[in-house]
């Protein structure tokens, strides 16, 4: 497991109509396929690829990345808040495997 | 952050010539190495992006520092002037880089519930190059924006 602590930022009460700022952050080497080890072999492409986000299931920001993207990808976005519930962060590595981190939101 | 040596590291003669077996294992996974984005080969990227649609300038605003000291995480903020409602959105941001081994860097995807098109993250960028930010609007319209940064420190593979 390459992916680790997964977080994020964001104000968990809003009023409704708000636009609010989301930030996230995750750990993870994002192997280029470029770079080569002490012994001159080139270390295997391993890079989280997508992050996918939803509010109280319904889709609401995306984003495919490349190995151009930096070590421990960090993404901000905004979006609006609408109703309480939940927003459900996704980053998926290459090989497939998957993080998930929910957050809740309160809308008055 | 590990030293992306690319440098003495291309694709070795001997690495290359070892026997046909190798000759192909290697050719596979050496070729990547030796492939760069170019002003070109971005181009090409967009035109098959846009199906050869006019790529216009404005609404675009693409915020990267002119200096990075460290090519290895060079922040980036792109900005899209739209309503995000109705009609009138933006479907998705993609970016590109045209002095990296590869051309793409990232693409955003926004739904009318994003509000505000403001995105951010931090790239790498192997030299001194352009990165183009280009926004597709809902009604199959594109815009961009390009923006030059001056890399003191390459990272990936630079």
């Amino acid at each position: 497991m390459t992916m680790e602590k997964p977080r994020v930022k964001l104000p968990n009460k809003a009023k409704k109509g708000e636009i609010i700022e989301i930030k996230t952050l995750i750990s993870h080497p994002m192997e280029t396929g470029q770079r080569r080890d002490a012994q001159g072999k080139v270390v295997p492409r391993n890079i989280i690829n997508k992050l996918l986000v939803t509010y109280n299931g319904k889709e609401l920001f995306s984003a495919s990345l490349a190995p151009a993207i930096s070590a421990n990808p960090y993404i901000s976005f905004f979006a609006r808040a609408d109703e309480s519930g939940t927003i459900e962060f996704t980053w998926i590595e290459d090989g497939g495997e998957k993080m998930t981190h929910r957050e809740t939101i309160e809308v008055s | 952050m590990a030293v992306h040596g690319d440098q003495d590291g291309s694709p070795n003669r001997r690495d290359v010539i070892a026997g046909v077996g190798g000759l192909f294992a290697a050719g596979i996974v050496l070729t990547p190495l030796a492939a760069e984005a170019t002003p070109e080969a971005v181009a090409d990227v967009v035109k098959k992006l846009t199906g050869g649609k006019e790529v216009k300038a404005g609404k675009v605003i693409l915020s990267v520092p002119q200096i990075a000291e460290n090519g290895n995480t060079v922040p980036l903020k792109v900005n899209v002037d739209s309503l995000m409602s109705g009609s009138d959105f933006v479907r998705a941001v993609h970016i590109y880089a045209d002095g990296n081994p590869a051309p793409d860097v990232a693409t955003f995807n926004f739904s009318p519930m994003s509000a505000k098109v403001e995105v951010q993250t931090r790239m790498r960028m192997a030299k001194t190059q352009n990165v183009i930010a280009i926004a597709q609007m809902s009604d199959g319209t594109f815009f961009s924006s390009q923006a030059e940064v001056k890399v003191t420190i390459g990272g990936c593979g630079g």
